[in-house]
């Protein structure tokens, strides 16, 4: 049997897969931050609070209303991105004349009242929240088990990812947001309610959050504390790919999910590091990201 | 001055000689209250000590005991913060429980320096009695060496020899994988490998996977709290388990089996120092214990807070002062005895012993009710159950 | 920072005439004095805590409320530095002045590295980028081997300063770190009001305007990032000697966000504002150390509250009724 650099085949196809998964991850929600940023242009600090939400409003659901996974899938994004709606007409409408870092500021405040809330409410030990029925078990690809659910992560992350980056990119309503990105004030004078654009669209990040968090609630365990440190290595996923295209936020996303998958072959204690190291190697040689435009 | 009213009480106390004895006490719990080992220690074991002095009826003893209590949220520079404030200021006289190592480290160094006494149950760090022993310190229910020692030898003695570690990249993790890594080559079985991950970590189907190419027996888990339990539900995810690899969870409370279910949990093999359906005495207790707590079972750490305030009013009895040397010279000569641990033995180096319990995690379909997680697979006798005494290098043991 | 945003940087400050106005050193004198008289009233270990992050503060406030730059990495260099004092205190057995220098300096030539890079982008990407090299900085320290990993490094030794005279009773190394942060406070005090000072404000206020004069802009965003830096290491060096700790919590990404608040609820841009921020917060931890979460959401509202409703900070807010800088 050859080797790679010390690392069967079998093991290496694994480790891609794996990265593949943990990549489906930070796509999602680097592609809500990138929705936001935008259109807002505000760093959404509390996202990682509100993929956290998306996992818990999931086991409420189920364990109080009883309503099943599939139901939330659909039901908690839209709740969640209800809440966002709520935040962005009470609060961050009314900073955008003010410096960006006022929007960091604020939504910085609410993930720590929200990841406090839910700490005091449920503790941090972590709820169960079990895989559906449909989708456990899994399958022996040769080189590894892949639970089904697993791979339905990577589907549903992709099929979400490309649709949006189709309705921004490719649809009347995307046009409009593109535009609205460039001129705001032209784009109203066409008769365009930006004002309620704005609010639907951080809307619309923070469900993709929640989706996310949906998402990750039958594999992560669902505690207070699981978006606050992902939100910075997704922080570095931005940065590296850049604020300037739909596509590079999900293309980066999924990149370094299977480059973080790597390091944790190759070397294992570095795995936490990679991604930062790249962030630093980029800023170096190509300043605005990978696929960012030069501001 | 605080030496000169200790020996004027302790001059006192002993001209009172037997007759009742009028000592005012502040204990302070000092754990987690919010955070990931809120379950484990937190309130239940403010409930544990206040159970501990109401059956001891210190109030009628002349014992005057007031009980406060913080969070440290598991870090060092709050823990060393607090307890320097409340021996300091608030005139606190010991300090029980200080899960997490860190914590318990910093609060072991502020009691030497200010000459009190601490009682840790939480924290698993064997540094407690061992390079950084101290008069004050008494460490009660557990450490990396007990669990290590029962877990390890266990599974080398039923047959699985060839173990890789799932290790937790600090130094916690590392002290764990060492010690459980002895344990095994004593036994005879071999250590295949490590791989350590991020701490903390999420994702851990990676590790877990080269875990499973190693083809290992056993799977060792050197890792605590949320990793430990991540860990678990993956091996479950990914078909380890089922495909014949067993999992060694090497600190596991019975509050993260509670967390995982049965279904998740069962099969894994661990170490306690407690089990609430252990015998009549226990079950008892847990009884009085869960009516105060909202129908939750006591964990070890519960019981070791009130074994440890029990051992210490009957040594304030015995000494009829507060005095630190006094009551921790009378606390390490006299054996002790209650409900939780049976009977115990503060030795010279501040370590308690007791027996140790090896569990295994009972399937969905083996238990019968609500908490009914553990079937007892062997009594791990107090005197091998902990690091001998002169291995420790406790400056205190001559 | 485009022009057509509002900040609000006081700007009482930047009409700053030259010299020293007299209320400066009124106030500064009378801190000095309820500083000199504190120990004997309040708990010495307290004051000193609060000490150090009005250090940490004012160093953060140098950097964002004068040269525009918002780090929410600054932790790093506050626990690095902490982490070099300790370890030269404990395994090399150096002085505590000695100690605390070898803390500072390595802070300083970290914000060198770190500040290079960050420099490259401007505004948000910048905040984002030294956050996410402190969590570098985090992990690291998490796996050195001379960190003591999640047990920090710990009973670090007060020492004799200068070799002389022992620091391990409070009051005696109170009257130590007053002089090390209050030296620290004027420093920074020193800084703002110079021609460099004056220059980093034209650049917060104009960048594309000071580059056209001339000025070569990254060189003094650099120069003041590593001075932050530095300043924020000593502060970070102090705080390892007064708890004798060096742990993780310095470095944590959370520090970075409390020294953010401190410096915003006191007022960014004043030069009292960082002392207020750093007393209010630090007592009210402590205040609410029993409470568990509540501190998280407390100081989670006082963010959304001084953005929405009260963004000069409470000196700003000061200094715009009495009509004149703080």
């Amino acid at each position: 049997m050859f080797e790679l650099l010390g690392i069967p085949p079998q093991a290496l196809f694994g480790q891609l897969l794996l990265g593949l998964i943990n990549g489906s991850f930070y796509a999602l929600l680097s592609l809500g931050l990138a929705v936001i940023f935008g259109l807002l242009n505000i760093i959404n600090f509390s996202h990682g609070a509100q993929y956290m939400m998306g996992a818990f409003v999931a086991w409420m659901g189920l364990t109080y209303l009883g309503i099943p996974y599939w139901g939330a899938l659909v039901i908690v994004p839209l709740a969640v991105g209800a809440t966002g709606v709520l935040i962005e007409r009470l609060m961050i409408s009314r900073l955008y004349h003010l410096d960006h870092l006022y929007g960091l500021f604020l939504t910085f405040g609410l993930a720590l009242i929200i990841q406090g809330l839910f700490r005091n409410s449920f503790g941090v030990s972590g709820l169960p929240y079990s895989i559906p029925p449909q989708l456990s078990g899994g399958q022996n690809l040769g080189f590894m088990f892949l639970p089904n659910y697993r791979a339905w992560v990577v589907l549903a992350s992709l099929i979400v990812c490309f649709g949006t980056w189709f309705a921004i990119e490719r649809t009347r309503l995307g046009a409009y947001l593109r535009a609205a990105t460039e001129n705001p004030t032209l784009v109203g004078a066409f008769g365009i309610n930006v004002p309620r654009m704005i609010t639907l669209t951080y809307g619309f990040g923070v469900a993709l959050a929640a989706f996310a968090g949906v998402l990750a609630a039958p594999i992560y365990s669902v505690n207070p504390n699981m978006g606050a440190d992902l939100i910075i290595v997704v922080f570095a996923v931005v940065v590296i790919g850049g604020m300037g295209s739909i596509l590079g936020a999900i293309l980066t996303g999924f990149g370094l999910g299977i480059v973080e998958g790597l390091t944790k072959v190759f070397y294992p204690e570095a795995s936490s590091v990679a991604i930062f190291v790249i962030m630093a190697i980029v800023l170096l040689f190509k300043p605005a990201g990978l696929f960012g435009r030069t501001a | 001055m605080n030496i000169k009213s200790a020996t004027l009480g302790s001059l006192a106390a002993m001209l009172m000689a037997s007759s009742a004895i009028a000592v005012d006490i502040k204990l302070g719990v000092l754990n987690d209250r919010s955070g990931i080992y809120a379950d484990l220690s937190g309130e239940g074991s403010v409930v544990a000590a206040r159970m501990a002095i109401e059956d001891f009826e210190a109030a009628t003893k002349g014992i005057n005991v007031e009980v406060i209590s913080a969070d440290h949220q598991n870090k060092p520079d709050v823990a060393s913060t607090i307890a320097r404030q409340w021996y300091d200021e608030e005139g606190v006289d010991l300090i029980v429980d200080v899960p997490t190592s860190s914590a318990a480290l910093a609060v072991n160094e502020i009691t030497r320096e200010k000459g009190k006494i601490f009682l840790n149950s939480g924290a698993a760090s064997t540094d407690l009695t061992g390079a950084q022993c101290a008069p004050g310190t008494g460490h009660w229910t557990y450490d990396t060496y007990a669990l290590a020692n029962g877990t390890g030898k266990a599974m080398v003695e039923s047959g699985n020899k060839n173990w890789y570690f799932l290790t937790a990249d600090y130094a916690f993790g590392h002290s764990l994988e060492e010690n459980t890594t002895k344990v095994v080559e004593a036994a005879g079985g071999t250590v295949m490998g490590s791989v350590r991950h991020p701490f903390p970590g999420t994702d851990f189907s990676s590790f877990l996977l080269q875990a499973q190419a190693s083809g290992a027996d056993v799977i060792g888990l050197a890792n605590a709290g949320g990793d430990t339990v991540n860990s678990i539900k993956q091996a479950a995810e990914f078909g380890i388990t089922q495909a014949g690899q067993a999992l060694a969870g090497l600190l596991i409370f019975i509050t993260d089996v509670h967390a995982l279910g049965l279904e998740t949990a069962q099969g894994l093999v661990l170490t306690e120092a407690f089990y609430w359906d252990l015998n009549d005495d226990t079950r008892a207790w847990s009884e009085r214990f869960s009516t105060e707590m909202g129908g939750s079972k006591p964990t070890m750490v519960h019981a070791g807070v009130y074994s440890a305030v029990t051992h210490y009013l009957k040594g304030v009895e015995a000494a009829g002062s507060k005095e630190t040397e006094v009551v921790m010279d009378w606390m390490k000569s006299n054996p002790s005895q209650d409900p939780v641990f049976g009977a115990g033995e503060l030795r010279a180096d501040g370590r308690h012993i007791h027996d140790m319990y090896l569990f295994q995690v009972k399937s969905p379909a083996e238990s019968t009710g609500a908490w009914d997680y553990y079937k007892l697979l062997a009594t791990i006798p107090a005197a091998t159950a902990f690091r001998p005494l002169e291995d420790g290098g406790c400056a205190l043991v001559e | 920072m485009s022009v057509s945003t509002e900040t609000a940087y006081s700007s009482a400050a930047d009409a700053m005439p030259v010299g020293t106005p007299r209320h400066h050193i009124i106030i500064f004198t009378g801190l000095l004095v309820l500083l000199l008289i504190a120990p004997f009233v309040l708990y010495p270990v307290f004051i000193m805590k609060i000490l150090c992050f009005a250090l940490f503060a004012s160093a953060l406030n140098l950097l964002l409320g004068f040269g525009g730059l918002l780090s929410f990495g600054h932790a790093a260099f506050f626990g690095s530095a902490s982490y070099v004092a300790a370890h030269a205190a404990k395994v090399w057995g150096l002085t505590p002045e000695v100690a605390i220098l070898l803390g500072t300096l390595a802070a300083a030539f970290l914000g060198l590295i770190i500040g290079a890079l960050a420099i490259r982008r401007q505004g948000i990407y910048f905040a984002m980028v030294t956050l996410a090299f402190a969590q570098m900085v985090f992990f690291l320290a998490l796996q050195a081997p001379f960190t003591g990993g999640e047990d920090g490094i710990q009973a670090v030794p007060r020492g004799n300063l200068f070799g002389l005279l022992s620091l391990a009773d409070d009051r005696t190394l109170y009257f130590v770190v007053l002089l090390i942060v209050f030296g620290g406070l004027l420093a920074i005090y020193r800084i703002i009001h110079s021609p460099f000072g004056q220059v980093l404000k034209a650049i917060r206020d104009n960048e594309a305007r000071s580059i056209s004069l001339g000025y070569k802009v990254n060189r003094y965003k650099l120069a003041v990032f590593v001075m932050s830096a530095a300043l924020a290491g000593m502060a970070g060096a102090t705080k390892a000697l007064v708890f004798q700790l060096a742990s993780l919590t310095d470095v944590y990404w959370s520090m970075s966000g409390e020294v953010v608040l401190m410096t915003l609820l006191g007022g960014m841009g004043t030069i009292f504002g960082p002392l207020v921020g750093a007393a209010v917060i630090v007592t009210m931890q402590n205040y609410f150390a029993s409470f568990g979460a509540w501190v998280t959401i407390l100081q989670g509202a006082i963010f959304v509250v001084s953005v929405l409703l009260f963004r000069e900070g409470i000196v700003g807010v000061l200094a715009r009724w009495l009509k004149k800088p703080l």
